[in-house]
């Protein structure tokens, strides 16, 4: 910084300055088109998604719950192969973290939530527009290791205290709707852990890690033979409904529509029953 | 204590009159008066630095505007709060404890040990300090679980599994601040003089106790500045510990995965959380300000 320490060797400093010049040019160019990144990329899609002809083009970004990743990946697959010009993102994880991250200001156009609670935090911060239809239930099921070689036939059989049970953490749909069923049942349960998501509750019992997770019946499914299902009466009372809503903020509010429509559609139904889902 | 300051390298034959003179700092000498900031600092150096500057700074700020000062008190003297806290400090206090036994060793043996491989060692070593640490957290499952490489055996001899316990916790963290305390304890080493030691050795001590005697006090500083980066790093370890200890409330649920948990459901909780870990951070810099003071 100082430039009293060697005052020698003036015009290579000079001719530094001015490479430092177009490096930081380029530079602050680079952090100007991060900083931009995001609205011209909504900006694009909008001005080809909001085309007066209906037809869905551009990009659609869609919000869902872990549990659906099966589920809406195929879908999306479909949709994109419908509607050539248009491409489907997905961001799937805990439907609080998705509702928190929507609220904040994540750029999506479609939210797909595994509880109507999750999705009321969307609505009462005015972020979606209309009002969400439930288009699937879920119910639980209890996930254990191929075989059951703990021979685990009720959800009592997880309150012995020599399994290791993993339970979604109760601010995700599938945590609280496990408790439900505990209470239901008038039980008591300590897991050995409280996940983030569904998913990751499913993958400790595919690893072998805990013996048993309480999952959806969907995530049993999906998982193959990797874990095992058994079914508990329970479960009944704790069925979920799963709302989808349209985001104020979308930028691409056709093609959005058009893929909402799809989920709702009999094709839609098919594959979300197929996954495992009941009718709403 | 009293520090002299080091011949230089070129190995002066006045050799320090103590043992005790702490490894040389390059950039001891402040240099005389300070000068006025940005005098002949040119504009475009200037400008890219203070956005640098704004970009590192202004979100921990942005913490301090947004924090609710008013119900702080209530949020922070929550029981689940203290528990995490308390689980914190104790398994980060555990982990720095674990990577100095097994760490300042690893450390002594590649800067004093001449061995073929020993680059490729060294690289491996500081791995897990550039690793994501949710893949650590995935190696460490692989590795240590109760269906692990290892962790099958362990299960089956001794009974013991390591995920979801405070144990694995103490496990996952230690995999990711032990690399901080090795490098650091591997570059004090190496600029600490063996000669010394080896004076130590030719008056007949054996290597161990020139390493304990000599070595150790030499490079005490060093040590205990990698064992306060490590403990930092221990705290705020959040990827490899959800992954391979899981998240239990007073067993396993650290303050990070506190936080990450409260910003869905109660974000002013989220907030006031991290200001906590923030005030940690800011005190361990302090500590490390004068990392070289040797402490007597």
């Amino acid at each position: 910084m100082t430039r009293s320490v060697r005052p020698t060797r003036r015009t290579p400093t000079l001719t530094l300055t001015r490479r430092m010049l177009q490096v930081t040019g380029a530079g602050a160019a680079a952090l100007l088109a991060l900083s931009a990144c995001s609205s011209s990329d909504s900006d694009s899609s909008a001005t080809s998604g909001s085309s007066t002809s209906g037809k869905p083009s551009g990009t659609v970004t869609v919000f869902a719950a872990a549990s659906l990743k099966e589920s809406f990946t195929t879908l999306g697959k479909a949709f994109e192969k419908a509607h050539p010009d248009t491409e489907v993102t997905f961001s799937f994880g805990g439907s609080d973290s998705l509702a928190a991250s929507i609220t904040g200001g994540a750029p999506a156009d479609v939210f797909a939530s595994a509880s109507p609670k999750t999705m009321k935090i969307v609505t009462d911060a005015g972020n979606a527009s209309g009002t969400p239809t439930a288009f699937v239930r879920n119910q639980l099921e209890i996930a254990t290791l191929p075989g059951n070689p703990d021979k685990i036939a009720s959800l009592k059989d997880l309150t012995k205290s020599s399994l290791k049970v993993v339970l979604c953490d109760k601010t995700v749909p599938c945590g609280a709707a496990a408790q439900k069923a505990l209470d239901a049942g008038k039980l008591k349960l300590t897991p050995v852990s409280y996940e983030e998501d569904v998913k990751s509750a499913l993958t400790k019992v595919v690893l072998k890690e805990a013996d048993a997770a309480v999952v959806y019946k969907t995530d049993v499914k999906a998982a193959g033979g990797k874990v095992e299902g058994v079914d508990f009466p329970e479960s009944a009372q704790a069925v979920n409904a799963y709302p989808i809503a349209l985001l104020k903020d979308s930028k691409n509010v056709e093609t959005a529509k058009a893929f909402i429509a799809l989920v709702q559609s009999a094709e839609g139904q098919k594959v979300l029953t197929e996954a495992g889902f009941l009718q709403p | 204590m009293t520090t002299s300051p080091r011949p230089d390298k070129a190995g002066a034959a006045d050799a320090a009159d103590t043992l005790t003179g702490g490894p040389r700092r390059p950039h001891a000498h402040r240099t005389p008066g300070a000068r006025g900031v940005g005098r002949g600092a040119p504009l475009p150096l200037l400008l890219p630095a203070l956005l640098g500057l704004a970009f590192l700074v202004l979100p921990l700020v942005a913490l301090l505007i947004r924090a609710p000062w008013r119900s702080m008190p209530e949020l922070l003297t929550s029981t689940e709060v203290w528990q995490a806290l308390q689980l914190s400090l104790v398994c980060a206090t555990a982990a720095t404890a674990v990577s100095l036994v097994l760490g300042v060793p690893l450390a002594w043996l590649l800067a004093r040990v001449e061995f073929p491989g020993r680059g490729l060692l060294r690289a491996l070593v500081t791995l897990p300090l550039v690793l994501p640490p949710v893949v650590g957290g995935v190696a460490l499952l692989m590795a240590l679980g109760r269906n692990g490489v290892m962790g099958r055996w362990l299960d089956s001899w001794f009974g013991i599994t390591l995920p979801f316990t405070t144990a694995g916790v103490v496990v996952a963290e230690a995999f990711v601040a032990m690399p901080f305390l090795v490098i650091s304890v591997e570059g004090t080493l190496r600029a600490a003089d063996p000669r010394y030691e080896e004076a130590a050795t030719t008056l007949g001590a054996s290597r161990f106790t020139a390493f304990r005697r000599v070595t150790l006090p030499l490079i005490a500083p060093g040590i205990a500045a990698g064992a306060v980066l490590a403990w930092a790093r221990a705290l705020g370890e959040f990827g490899a510990t959800i992954t391979f200890a899981g998240n239990f409330p007073g067993r396993t649920q650290t303050m990070p995965l506190v936080v990450y948990l409260a910003l869905q459901s109660d974000p002013e909780a989220a907030i006031a959380l991290s200001l906590v870990l923030l005030a940690v951070s800011i005190a361990v810099l302090a500590g490390l300000r004068d990392r070289w003071m040797t402490a007597s």
